[in-house]
């Protein structure tokens, strides 16, 4: 039996999808005949974990601060063995420009992009850059916020004259956006949890938008308004090629333990990688424990394997 | 804790359940939004979110003494349950209140409910199969939206402006749907110091509606909460005062003028739509808390309900006052906002650029809240509105945090300022190319109000030299 911290909630926007994602791990831990304590990510938390000395550190917090390598570093300074990826995998995730980058250089393709400081814009001019960029995105094109772990802010530009709103609109979440080709086609994500040391694919999960006749990010996180299949039915041979293009952008970013790659398959049959999450949702409706239970590896399961890797792992502090 | 073990989960549990979940639950919405509004309830937020009243001004020693009395008369009663229609002592009080707003009513013709909002519950169990026309106002009161969805209504918004509801575009729209074959099942209207757009609707636009309910026998939902929270200007008449008790079902509640913890509402309506809606709330609730319908029969008997009811107008009058001054303040010249006569929130309306639920992610990094405008809306508009609350805030705290919004506005205004190649801040938005296409046309639509100048008198501000 373990003393695991189960870190939860804190401040960023997606504090509510944490606290539920903390509750289900925690209850997990229990089942499991660990010894689980739920933290409420605050300015107690290194006095808490000081006091505490937990074997593990469960991190279970989704957006700023758990996934962006802040809550690492600590744990790191700390010498606390924790769930998932490091800081520096954390940090390459985070940011959907970094990660995008990282991705190109790797020979993974990744919808085409160009990405700006607010500075850039009020400082240095870029928006006289905009118009070449429409030129070589082309219409619709997607904004959205560099660094953002849900759907919030993300604003599809139909023309010229949507950008400017949707630009605004991404800089409310961070000192960065992204403009992005947009890429009609299927949306996938792939969940990835290591297994003797190497990331291993679960079957994908495609979400189908319902009744829509264009896509509404924020119909994703409705329920009801989009269906979730897993395995999802593609064409032969797209599956394998989707699960090992996850695999290859899961490792170019470095992360560990688990995570979830989303991709677009393209009406032509291309791949794209659109984004890597290192704390991706744990939830009764999240996307990696549907794609868990659909390989046989119930939720229990998957959470016992999640702290057996990060129980492995070297001591942190290094 | 006890010895219960949590239930065994699995990752199909959404799926296992959601064969068993009722077809309604599907346009119960839970988004990205509401996430967001639970962050407002952070306790270093500055909220201009909640609809609360403030309900620390009522005397602790006055809610000591009303309790002690309830439980040495009537401790087994206050204890039991109670008829469904309520107490007779309790409707007395109703009856006061609403003579207090020139209304007679039978106390035959009341049912009292678990808080104001049961009454729109109510209403739509009594009135509404799945598919059914309901006409609201645009924007219409938020915690509705929920209520209608729930019953899979098909929601008709109607434009308000600064007078209220607009009459003739309801005359239009009633048109348009009697000639599909449809006819609504009541009208939702807030008249007095609406929520959200805190605006009043006026004396020949209540008589026109109240007409059309005549001739078209068309019920109306009069939801009249903030009625007696009046700050200036002289009191209209409620269109259940001059329906003559035929087609207006008029809610009422103690929440804004007592205490919304008691969780007491009324309904006064035709006895025929009464009686179904009394079978309804039996099937809900039974009736209302006994305890709490006691407690407001020994407060109003004191006699002295009016005074309190004063002592919050004073208040909230202050309030208003300083939310008024902070938005002349500190929003763009662009921004265009009500000036209610009464009642708990002011509506304001950015430049249409501006994403208001977004920009509500930015204002919670610097520890304030609204309700973004699309809160109001069933079809997406209101995008670039925003709800202030000024009743459950101090003015120091209200100034502070019309600050902190107009701070990040500014902010928004002047990148966009940027991005389209007007002047920085504050840009000239009448210059700046509009959205095209869809989004335009949504937007367009939104609550249309008069902007404000910076001299603080009503009418467009014509000038750009600012």
């Amino acid at each position: 039996m373990s003393t695991v911290a189960v870190l939860q909630g804190g401040r960023s926007l997606e504090r509510q999808v944490s606290l539920k994602s903390g509750a289900r791990v925690e209850d997990a831990l229990q089942r499991l005949g660990h010894n689980a304590v739920a933290i409420d990510v605050g300015a107690d938390l290194v006095s808490r974990l000081t006091d505490l000395r937990p074997d593990a550190v469960f991190v279970a917090l989704h957006g700023r601060d758990g996934e962006d390598g802040t809550i690492q570093e600590l744990l790191e300074v700390l010498g606390l063995p924790y769930t998932g990826s490091g800081v520096a995998a954390c940090i390459r995730s985070w940011d959907k420009v970094l990660t995008k980058h990282l991705l190109r250089d790797e020979g993974i393709p990744t919808p085409d992009f160009h990405a700006f400081s607010e500075t850039a814009f009020r400082e240095l001019g870029a928006a006289q850059a905009l118009p070449a960029i429409e030129r070589q995105l082309d219409f619709p094109l997607v904004v959205k916020p560099a660094a953002q772990g849900s759907a919030l802010g993300i604003k599809f530009a139909r023309t010229a004259a949507d950008v400017p709103a949707a630009i605004v609109s991404a800089f409310s979440y961070d000192r960065k956006v992204l403009l992005e080709r947009y890429v009609p086609g299927r949306d996938l994500a792939v969940s990835i949890v290591e297994e003797d040391g190497s990331a291993r694919a679960l079957p994908i999960v495609e979400a189908v938008p319902e009744g829509r006749d264009f896509y509404d990010f924020e119909a994703r996180y409705e329920i009801g308004r989009t269906r979730f299949v897993c395995p999802a039915e593609l064409p032969s041979g797209a599956a394998e090629r989707t699960q090992e293009l996850a695999v290859a952008a899961y490792r170019a970013l470095g992360c560990t333990g688990f995570a979830r790659v989303d991709l677009m398959l393209h009406e032509d049959g291309e791949l794209y990688v659109l984004e890597a999450n290192s704390v991706p949702g744990l939830t009764e409706t999240s996307l990696l424990p549907q794609a868990a239970d659909a390989a046989g590896i119930g939720f229990d399961a998957l959470v016992e394997r999640i702290l057996a890797i990060a129980l492995s792992r070297e001591p942190a502090g290094r | 804790m006890s010895g219960r073990q949590p239930p065994r989960s699995t990752a199909h549990d959404l799926e296992r359940y959601a064969g068993l979940f009722a077809q309604r639950t599907k346009v119960m919405k839970s988004s990205a939004m509401r996430d967001l509004m639970a962050l407002t309830e952070r306790a270093e937020v500055i909220s201009l979110a909640g609809g609360l009243p403030d309900t620390s001004t009522f005397p602790a020693e006055t809610y000591a003494a009303l309790m002690a009395t309830v439980a040495e008369e009537a401790c087994a009663r206050a204890l039991q349950y109670g008829p469904t229609e309520g107490f007779a002592v309790a409707a007395h009080a109703i009856a006061e209140v609403m003579a207090a707003e020139g209304m007679a009513v039978d106390e035959g013709e009341l049912l009292i409910t678990t808080g104001g909002q049961q009454v729109i519950d109510l209403v739509c169990k009594t009135l509404v199969d799945p598919g059914d026309v309901i006409v609201a106002e645009a924007p219409t009161y938020p915690g509705a939206v929920p209520t209608f969805c729930s019953y899979e209504a098909d929601v008709v918004q109607i434009e308000v402006d600064e007078h209220g509801m607009q009459i003739d575009v309801l005359e239009e729209t009633l048109d348009r749907l009697e000639r599909e074959g449809r006819r609504p099942k009541f009208i939702y209207t807030i008249p007095t110091f609406q929520n959200p757009g805190g605006v009043t609707m006026s004396l020949p636009r209540r008589q026109r509606l109240v007409r059309i309910a005549h001739e078209r026998e068309l019920l109306v939902l009069e939801d009249n909460p903030y009625g007696l929270l009046r700050y200036e200007g002289e009191p209209l008449p409620t269109l259940y005062s001059m329906d003559g008790g035929e087609f207006v079902i008029y809610l009422g509640t103690f929440s804004k003028i007592l205490s919304p913890g008691i969780r007491l509402g009324w309904a006064a309506a035709p006895r025929p739509v009464l009686q179904k809606m009394n079978l309804g709330k039996q099937a809900a609730d039974l009736c209302s808390s006994s305890m709490t319908q006691l407690f407001v029969a020994e407060y109003f008997a004191a006699r002295n309900w009016r005074e309190y009811v004063n002592s919050l107008v004073g208040i909230y009058r202050g309030r208003r006052d300083a939310m008024l001054e902070a938005l002349q303040a500190h929003f763009p010249h662009e921004a265009a906002w009500t000036e209610p006569e009464g009642g708990l929130f002011i509506w304001a309306t950015l430049p249409d650029y501006i994403d208001t639920t977004d920009l509500l992610a930015r204002a919670l990094s610097e520890n304030v809240a609204f309700v973004p405008g699309r809160a109001a809306y069933l079809d997406g508009r209101g995008g670039s509105s925003m709800r202030l609350n000024f009743s459950g805030s101090d003015e120091a705290a209200i100034r502070e945090g019309v600050r902190r919004i107009g701070k990040v506005v500014a902010e928004q205004v002047g990148l966009y300022g940027t991005l389209t190649g007007a002047a920085p801040a504050p840009p000239a938005v009448a210059d700046t190319p509009r959205p095209s296409g869809e989004v335009a046309e949504q937007l367009a639509d939104v609550l249309q109000l008069p902007r404000r100048d910076r001299t603080g008198g009503r009418g467009r501000a014509e000038s750009s030299d600012r």
